[in-house]
């Protein structure tokens, strides 16, 4: 049964990432790449991170890709689609994901899955998948954690200051 | 297992709500029923302008305090096991991204001129 589901939430990622990538249309694939996150939220369901999932929902489906239309509606893509400059650098493209590919078939010897830390998934179907992060980031990865405010404050900081110049 | 069956049972009710609307509906179009309906002023130009950056500004910031919101559930859930540390710690996040609002408040982000 877990299996069918893995299948079918792999499968559809596959074929929606495919589908975000061959759209003509900016606007259509920013609409499959929301089926694909939430197609997402639930292989992370099946990894029993709940948190994660509603996580991938809320601020994944429901604000990056409010972001990614504004960035398309900004820049009003359907004229540029056909330009020059976005199709002549396939070449590099396809060597640099050939690369990444070779990279990542090279890495798959060295994949185990023997390995045991103290989360094993007794253990975080025992606490909650929200209570285990929770109690692992704020004490273990506190410093991660700051970092992660210094990021946003930097997004803050980026945004308002490219949008404000250009306003001007 | 409820959740598949939750998620079964919602797009069941949507998608038969349509099809039994299809199979029911008289079709009888005609031009002015097929154009977009825009309050019942003919549409003129183009749907797709481009937006004003400010959009971009607004989402930008509202994605930010987003994920500052989400880093919240789980410091809340689990708060009375780790106590004043964690209390503290989260005043450090808040207070850099509090610096990070008055920023934008400072360089009237949230202004819509």
């Amino acid at each position: 049964m877990v299996e069918l589901f893995f299948g079918y939430l792999a499968g559809a990622v596959v074929v929606l990432s495919l589908l975000v990538v061959f759209s003509r249309n900016a606007v259509h694939s920013v609409l499959w790449m929301l089926l694909m996150f939430l197609h997402m939220a639930g292989l992370y369901l099946l990894l029993n991170a709940e948190f994660l999932a509603a996580t991938q929902v809320i601020v994944y489906a429901g604000a990056i890709l409010v972001l990614f239309l504004f960035v398309i509606m900004l820049l009003n893509i359907t004229e540029e689609m056909r330009l020059e400059q976005f199709t002549v650098g396939w070449p590099m493209g396809v060597s640099v994901s050939l690369g990444v590919l070779i990279a990542m078939l090279a890495a798959l010897s060295g994949f185990r899955t023997d390995l045991k830390g103290p989360w094993s998934i007794e253990a975080v179907e025992r606490t909650t998948h929200t209570k285990a992060l929770g109690k692992v980031l704020y004490t273990e990865y506190m410093l991660p954690f700051e970092i992660a405010s210094l990021v946003l404050l930097v997004a803050i900081v980026g945004a308002v200051y490219l949008a404000k110049k250009r306003l001007r | 297992m409820p959740v598949v069956l939750f998620l079964l049972i919602a797009a069941a009710f949507g998608l038969g709500a349509l099809m039994m609307g299809g199979l029911f509906r008289l079709r009888r179009p005609y031009p002015e029923k097929l154009m977009p309906y825009e309050s019942g002023i003919d549409p003129v130009g183009e749907p797709r302008q481009r937006f004003s950056v400010r959009f971009y500004v607004i989402a930008m910031l509202f994605v930010v305090f987003d994920v500052e919101a989400v880093f919240m559930y789980p410091w809340a859930v689990v708060f009375d096991r780790i106590g004043l540390y964690a209390f503290v710690e989260m005043l450090i996040f808040i207070f850099v991204l509090l610096v990070g609002y008055l920023y934008a408040w400072k360089k009237e982000a949230f202004r819509w001129e």
